[in-house]
């Protein structure tokens, strides 16, 4: 797997709160036996809500690689088909007041960074994206900041996350395999598992 | 190797209780030191999964990433499937109507085929909602771990598991390792104080507390439940508190294993038997959090103070008491204005008016959250004071072939007939919009299930008001939102 240590791009600025993955990706979507196609129908009836007056169909935006959200982003079902319509339509990193849990999951494990500001930080890269969408805003793993028009910021992420992308070992089957024998000999001191005479 | 490969539904075996903690150790800690594996140096946790559920929706990709990399499920006897989300609920004739929901249903079947993992199928007698069936055919047990590509996995916390909703990526480690990368949550103990009023449910207790903490105030925590509220639920009571955790931002939520537990335990068609019982039942007594256990955070909840609620907005936390009004964004604070004002303009609702007397077009009544067969009891005690309101369409989804086999039996089905309500299969149903069951335009729907989310029940602009089965069965009946009190 390939490292991810810096993400630079053009950002598109996606306001409110407590977005969940139903309107990420709407469920009719997930009648597939796979996650192609995803990418065209991300949002896609927020954005025949607002008629063309969506962040995703802002042609300010277009080419955007890092999506800047609010607090909460991505609550609701689990759901991995929303980061991977996401993904699919161009994001490769997300900026956020904060991150539902398990989407933070699902990110970290499709080698998605996800990054908090502090409120200040928040706002102040959110307005200025707006203003100046054609700006390069820079995800800095390794240094743990966010670098844009307003500055370089302090932005937050998880250790474990953070060593996982750096180290491309963010597909977790690979280094859960590595445990080896260890995961029967788990299994066999688990009391309702273990091989024992009834 | 010592380990068992015995299956997760053949009758379990508990060994005496191996392992000493400190007498403040809370269960979650108990229950994740017993199922790690290692320290990952990510300094997540290597965590062993005991019961893996699978369903049509999720799976399909990760067994596809598994045939990529070549590799075979590790334990396909801790792994269970069944068929929920995309099946009809009028007819489930192969091969389905739906050319896609057919393709997904063939997947499972020749995935599971393929590696030899048990498929609990419409044929099967026993085919439901995966939150529904692992409960009631004893499958999910107290200390367990439990893991599943569907958020509200949490529902199994109600017996003292340790239950996580996952992405597909991570249904794939499981199948390939059956272990989770995952790091420990922080657990903030919850006391749902006092004694709830007549008319009141575990419904209305879940939407009080994700009220008063927020849609995300559970992010990095398992919740566990406790309080003199909690303590004389049943266990189907538990099962809907538990299961919104998620809806309050938390991935898992659990309750303490007590007699209530066991009681239900007890003969369960895949629970330990004899004298096993006996044993796990030691065994699980020794998980449960000591009265001065220690926790990350602790709050309490009025349960004297909770009325029967219903959601106006557009997440499961903007909910009111029936006989309150709706909130006047002005008196927000500033951060939640704008959320308020958007849930205003979706749901075409008007602050400061009262929530009672909205006009419903749809009742529903059913999911993993409100679909087992006390709910339908409950349901059904009120269907049995009138009749649907013309123009209301209202719907009862048994939660599983169990359930409505049981509701059959007791002649519920025939009081919902008799009422004008449509009885029909075991699914998901209304709850998530990936099956026939939909919205229709702007429609209202009263609904016992557990996300009132924009477009969730399958119209875009669909409206969502989450109640108790009993008030949404009040609400067909009058034709409006109701105070269920008023009828009981």
């Amino acid at each position: 797997m390939t490292a991810i240590d810096r993400i630079e791009g053009r950002a598109c600025v996606l306001r409110g709160s407590d977005i969940d993955t139903d309107r990420i990706i709407p469920a009719r979507f997930l009648r597939a036996v796979t996650f192609d196609g995803l990418g065209e129908h991300a949002f896609e009836d927020d954005r025949i809500q607002a008629k063309g007056d969506h962040p995703l169909d802002d042609e300010r935006f277009a080419g955007a690689s890092i999506l800047i959200v609010g607090a909460n982003f991505g609550c609701g079902s689990s759901r991995e088909h929303a980061p991977q319509a996401l993904m699919r339509s161009g994001f490769r990193a997300f900026i956020g007041k904060s991150f539902a849990e398990i989407f933070a999951g699902n990110c970290t494990a499709l080698g998605l960074p996800h990054v908090t500001l502090d409120a200040d930080d928040h706002a102040a890269l959110m307005d200025s994206v707006t203003l100046d969408p054609k700006q390069q805003v820079v995800i800095d793993l390794e240094a743990r900041t966010v670098t844009s028009r307003v500055g370089a910021v302090a932005a937050n992420i998880p250790d474990g996350v953070r060593r996982q992308l750096l180290e491309g070992n963010w597909n977790a089957t690979h280094v859960l395999l590595e445990a080896g024998d260890a995961i029967e000999a788990a299994a066999a001191r688990i009391p309702y598992l273990a091989d024992f005479p009834s | 190797m010592g380990v068992s490969r015995r299956p997760c539904y053949s009758r379990g075996v508990v060994t005496e209780a191996n392992t000493q903690f400190s007498d403040k150790t809370n269960l979650l800690t108990k229950v994740w030191d017993v199922h790690a594996v290692r320290e990952l140096p990510s300094g997540q946790t290597q965590l062993f999964v005991g019961l893996h559920l699978i369903h049509e929706v999720t799976s399909p990709q990760a067994f596809a990433m598994l045939r990529e990399m070549k590799l075979p499920v590790r334990f396909s006897e801790r792994t269970l499937a069944t068929v929920d989300h995309i099946i009809p609920t009028l007819s489930q004739q192969r091969p389905l109507a739906d050319d896609l929901a057919e393709k997904m249903m063939s997947a499972i079947e020749k995935n599971c085929a393929e590696h030899g993992i048990r498929l609990l199928d419409p044929a099967s007698g026993q085919q439901g909602i995966v939150h529904v069936i692992g409960p009631e055919l004893g499958l999910t047990q107290p200390g367990m771990t439990i893991a599943c590509g569907d958020s509200h996995t949490s529902t199994h916390g109600a017996f003292g598991a340790v239950a996580f909703g996952i992405g597909t990526s991570q249904v794939r480690d499981v199948l390939a390792t059956q272990c989770l990368a995952i790091a420990k949550p922080r657990v903030r103990r919850i006391d749902v104080m006092g004694k709830l009023a007549s008319g009141v449910y575990a419904k209305d207790v879940t939407l009080a507390i994700i009220r008063q903490l927020g849609v995300n105030g559970g992010v990095g925590y398992a919740y566990e439940y406790a309080g003199p509220v909690i303590d004389v639920m049943s266990i189907e009571e538990r099962l809907t508190v538990c299961n919104m955790s998620i809806e309050g931002g938390a991935r898992c939520g659990y309750v303490n294993p007590d007699e209530t537990t066991f009681d239900y335990l007890r003969d369960r068609e895949f629970s330990p038997q004899g004298a096993s019982f006996d044993a796990a039942v030691r065994w699980w007594k020794s998980l449960a959090s000591p009265p001065d256990a220690i926790y990350d955070d602790r709050i309490e909840v009025d349960g004297n103070a909770i009325a029967p609620s219903v959601s106006w907005g557009i997440n499961p936390g903007q909910n009111i008491g029936i006989d309150e009004r709706l909130p006047i964004p002005a008196d927000a604070p500033a951060e939640e204005r704008a959320s308020l004002e958007e849930a205003y303009s979706y749901m075409s609702l008007k602050p400061g008016d009262p929530i009672a007397g909205t006009p419903i077009n749809v009742a529903f009544i059913g999911s993993c959250t409100n679909g087992r067969i006390s709910d339908l009891r409950e349901a059904a005690r009120i269907a049995r004071t009138g009749r649907v309101a013309p123009g209301v369409k209202a719907l009862v989804v048994p939660g599983s072939q169990t359930v409505a086999r049981e509701a059959e039996a007791e002649g519920l089905h025939e009081v919902f007939r008799a009422a004008g309500f449509e009885w029909r299969l075991a699914g998901c149903s209304m709850c998530l919009a990936m099956n026939p069951d939909k919205l229709v335009d702007r429609e209202i729907c009263a609904s016992s299930s557990n996300r009132n989310f924009k477009g969730r029940q399958g119209s875009p602009t669909g409206r969502t008001l989450l109640m108790s089965p009993a008030m949404v069965a009040a609400a067909a009946i009058a034709g409006h939102v109701v105070d269920v009190r008023g009828v009981l």
